[in-house]
Order: structure tokens, then C-alpha cells, then sequence
């Protein structure tokens, strides 16, 4: 049974094209892919991203806990500090990407809705005695407001002065009287916010946000076009670029691992790696030929399988067709010209992500 | 879903229209929605000889990938190179500037297999439930 957000009866209206998505039923478009991705990019856009996981941590000692189960660094945040993170088996196999908000009381995890239970699982399985772990995802809804006039419209129904609030940071606060997490977070490069409330709220929350929203032309997105915005940025996607299989290091991410910190689970496995060396690397290449890679195609030098595609798609916002791949080391240079099979073999070249620079995120 | 009249369809969503013996084709309304935000269309060769249910092309959306199908047997005497720089041209005008191939049939007998519209109006109905 596929579950639905609060907002579903809103995608419907509004003329969404729902599918089935980690389990929920999801709007994948409403206008038109393309045109959503330039609202975004242009103005502003909102996505429901309620079907997102998250797992409350508590107890005195919750940030050593999180510090311990997740790669990045836990102790150097400051209160209401927000960081992408990722979350190792001993192998250093990813179990998940995702964000760590320190909220003055507790730690929240904010997860990929596919791995909720996976992860919630996992991380009781490593629980400390004296830590508390609750899986609140089914209570809570979240909105991303996204876009570069995204804090003028989210300042109308506020009083927390939102210019003072950095990339990366979070506030517990109030939004049109509604007691919420919000942060300067999102998956689409650009300025924009993400917004944690309870489910009840949901149906106020939608309509003020697109009654402020309306003199700047806000629409609601769907995922489709959420997921080209992420590549446009080389942001991962999990189950596509990073997944068991694959480690944070092989994955172009090990700025968000702090070797140096102290043991965390997968530790010593990527140690190991570093030292044997890698030999493969997530690359991002332009078609010189046209033709969309998808994921899993083959990647080819010299006519000699060397990797294979992980996400690809044609990018709108740069005209080109783009994407990411696994590929073997002596391969993996700028500039390094590879072939893929798309259903023949097409001219790519390796380049310097992200793939769109304007973005306007701070 | 905009359908006309003096078109034949096939399952596969193809729409063909017969003009001074040549059989233009594209694909339908339907298709073009379904498929929505085309990205890219790889067009056959001109002068490649086909039979109808043969794999002439290919067209990519952002989210999907749709074999385009002959609709008749015959030679590939034209295609759209529009669509080349402007793959949308199809989301935009599926029955007009949106056309994909021209080819001069074999045997135009082989339109009798195709839908009408009324028949083919039903089918999208089933393959939508």
C-alpha cells in the first residue's frame, strides 16, 4: 500500500502527474519538467519532500553518538549547524547520505525516504545504552522553497530575520505561527529552504507559502525536475551515484569525511582504501555527441569497457547533455574523452563539475 | 488528447498521413504527453529500407526512452531535421512541425492495418488503465 504525503489532494489539483516513489505516491511533474527547472532556477519553486526521513537522536551525549555513526565531523557544530554527512557499514559501503541538523535539544537526521527503515535499523542496531532514537518521519511534513527570490517569499511569514541565517544553518522558530525547523539547506543550487513542521499543519503551510509566493509566480515542482536541478549540481543521488557498493572517497564526497576525527563506523575500511589507493572514480562528463546516458550504461576508452553511467540526463539550464559515471582510474582525468553505448558508441568528455555555475545558493 | 481524423495510429503510438502517395509520420498526442519534455530524437538514415514494425528511431525524454516504430514498409525518403535543434517541436505540434519520417510505401494495403481515430482513442484508453 503506497503511502501518500499531506499534500497529495494539493498535486492532484494542481494537475500533478503522480507516481510511485520510495513508497509513496509522488508528483514526478506538473507543467512540464523543463519548465520547472527554469521556475527554479529563475525564481522560485516548491517542492513536497514530506516522503523524506527523520530520525530524532537525544541524550546527553547524542552528538558523540551521531559523530560515531556518521563521517563527517559532529563535534565541531556549532547550535543549529546543519551538515550533509554519510553514513558507513564497516566495509565503508554508504548506508545513506544525509543531513545532521544540531538543534539546541536534539539531533535530527534527515534521510532518503528509501533507506528510513534501513537506516533506522541500522542505526538502532549501533545505539548506545544512554542515547534515544525515535523515527518520526510518519508525524512530519516538509516543503523546500527553492529558488533565488526563495527568502523574500519565506520572510512574509516570518519575523526571524532570515538574511542573518547562513548556508547551512537552521532555526526553530515560527512560520506563519507554526512552531517548525527551518533551514538554509536544498538539492538544487540555488538560495532556498527547507522547512520541517508537523503534518497537521500542512494544508496553512501550503496555502501561505503560495499566497506570498504568488507575485513572483510560484509553482510547485516535482521530482522529475528535482532530480535534473541535483545533477546540474553533481549532487548525489543514493541508489544511482552512491549506494552499498561504493565509498564516499570512490564517490568525489570525502570532503564530508574527517578521517582525523576519531573512530566512526567505516573508519578503518576507507583508511585501507586511501591507502591501497582507488581505483575507480565517480567522474562528471559532457555528451560531445547527442544522446542521453542513463543509468548502467557502459563506458568505453579505446574500446575497452572501462565503468558505467550512474545518472545522466539532458541539462536545460546549460543546454547539454550531462552525466555521472564509475570509471577506472587511469581514466578518470579533465578533458579525458570517453565513449559511451547508447545504443552505439557516443563522444563524451570528462569535465569539471558542477555542470551549472550560476547557482545562487549562498 | 487531441486526435485527427484523417490520420491512421498504430498500438505503438504513431500517427501516419498519406500526402501525394508518401506516408508522413509522427508520433501522437498521447505520446508526446506521456512521454512529455522530449530531449532528443535520433532520426534514421534517408534511403534505408524498412518494414513496418521495424525500430526506425529513437525518442528520449528527460524522464523516458520510446522506440519510434515504421509504420509501413518502405524507403526513408525524409526526415524532420528540425528536430535535431528542437526536439520540443513534438511536444509542441505532434501532427505538424512535430513530424518525424517520410517514406514512400510499398504497399499502401498495409494502411488498412492501422486504427482510425476512433479505434485508436479506445486503445489509449485501455493501455492508460
Amino acid at each position: 500500500m503506497l503511502k501518500r504525503t499531506p499534500f497529495y489532494d494539493f498535486h492532484v489539483k494542481n494537475n500533478g502527474k503522480i507516481v510511485p516513489f520510495a513508497g509513496y505516491e509522488m508528483p514526478v511533474q506538473f507543467k512540464g519538467v523543463i519548465e520547472e527547472i527554469k521556475k527554479v532556477r529563475t525564481t522560485v519553486g516548491v517542492f513536497d519532500v514530506s516522503h523524506m526521513g527523520e530520525i530524532i537522536v537525544r541524550g546527553k551525549r547524542r552528538k558523540e553518538f551521531v559523530d560515531f555513526i556518521t563521517t563527517n565531523s559532529v563535534l565541531s557544530l556549532e547550535e543549529n549547524q546543519v551538515q550533509y554527512s554519510n553514513m558507513l557499514y564497516q566495509n565503508g559501503g554508504i548506508v545513506d547520505d544525509l543531513l545532521v541538523y544540531n538543534l539546541k535539544n536534539e539531533m535530527m537526521l534527515v534521510v532518503n525516504a528509501s533507506n528510513t527503515d534501513k537506516d533506522f535499523e541500522w542505526i538502532m542496531k549501533n545505539r548506545w545504552e544512554d542515547v534515544e532514537i525515535e523515527n518520526i518521519s510518519d508525524r512530519i511534513a516538509q516543503l523546500a522553497v527553492q529558488g533565488p527570490v526563495a527568502e523574500k517569499v519565506i520572510q512574509k511569514l516570518t519575523d526571524y530575520p532570515l538574511e542573518k541565517m547562513g548556508f547551512y544553518y537552521s532555526a526553530e522558530t515560527k512560520v506563519c505561527g507554526i512552531d517548525m525547523v527551518i533551514s538554509r539547506t536544498g538539492y538544487t543550487g540555488e538560495d532556498g529552504f527547507e522547512l520541517y513542521f508537523y503534518k497537521e499543519n500542512a494544508e496553512k503551510m501550503w496555502n501561505e507559502i503560495f499566497k506570498a509566493g504568488k507575485e513572483f509566480g510560484i509553482e510547485p515542482i516535482g521530482l522529475a525536475a528535482r532530480d535534473t536541478l541535483r545533477l546540474e549540481m553533481r549532487y548525489m543521488l543514493y541508489g544511482n551515484d552512491i549506494d552499498q557498493n561504493t565509498t564516499p572517497l570512490e564517490a568525489g564526497i570525502g570532503w564530508c569525511v574527517k578521517l582525523e576525527k576519531g573512530n566512526f563506523i567505516g573508519r578503518d575500511a576507507l583508511i585501507k582504501q586511501k591507502e591501497e589507493g582507488l581505483t575507480r572514480k565517480l567522474v562528471s562528463f559532457e555528451m560531445i555527441d547527442k544522446g542521453i546516458p542513463r543509468h548502467n550504461y557502459k563506458i568505453f576508452v579505446d574500446g575497452k569497457e572501462v565503468g558505467f553511467v550512474t545518472s545522466g540526463n539532458y541539462s536545460p539550464s546549460i543546454d547539454k547533455y550531462i552525466g555521472l559515471g564509475y570509471v577506472n582510474l587511469p581514466f578518470t582525468k579533465l578533458g579525458q574523452e570517453i565513449d559511451i553505448d547508447i545504443r552505439g558508441m557516443k563522444k563524451a568528455v570528462i569535465v569539471k563539475p558542477p555542470f551549472y555555475k550560476n547557482g545562487t545558493h549562498k | 488528447m487531441k486526435l485527427l481524423d484523417n490520420l491512421k495510429y498504430t498500438k505503438t503510438h504513431e500517427w501516419v498521413k498519406v500526402e501525394n502517395g508518401i506516408c508522413v509520420e509522427g508520433i501522437t498526442d498521447f505520446a508526446q504527453s506521456e512521454l512529455s519534455d522530449i530531449a532528443f530524437v535520433e532520426l534514421p538514415e534517408v534511403g534505408r529500407k524498412v518494414k513496418a514494425g521495424d525500430v526506425i528511431g529513437t525518442i528520449e525524454a528527460v524522464k523516458a526512452v520510446s522506440d519510434l516504430i515504421a509504420a509501413v514498409s518502405g524507403e526513408i525518403i525524409e526526415v524532420n531535421k528540425t528536430l535535431s535543434d528542437s526536439p520540443s517541436n513534438i511536444n509542441e505540434d505532434p501532427y505538424g512541425k512535430g513530424w518525424i519520417v517520410k517514406i514512400k510505401p510499398e504497399n499502401t494495403d498495409e494502411l488498412k492495418n492501422l486504427m482510425d481515430s476512433k479505434e485508436y482513442e479506445k486503445h489509449c484508453e485501455e493501455s492508460h488503465h
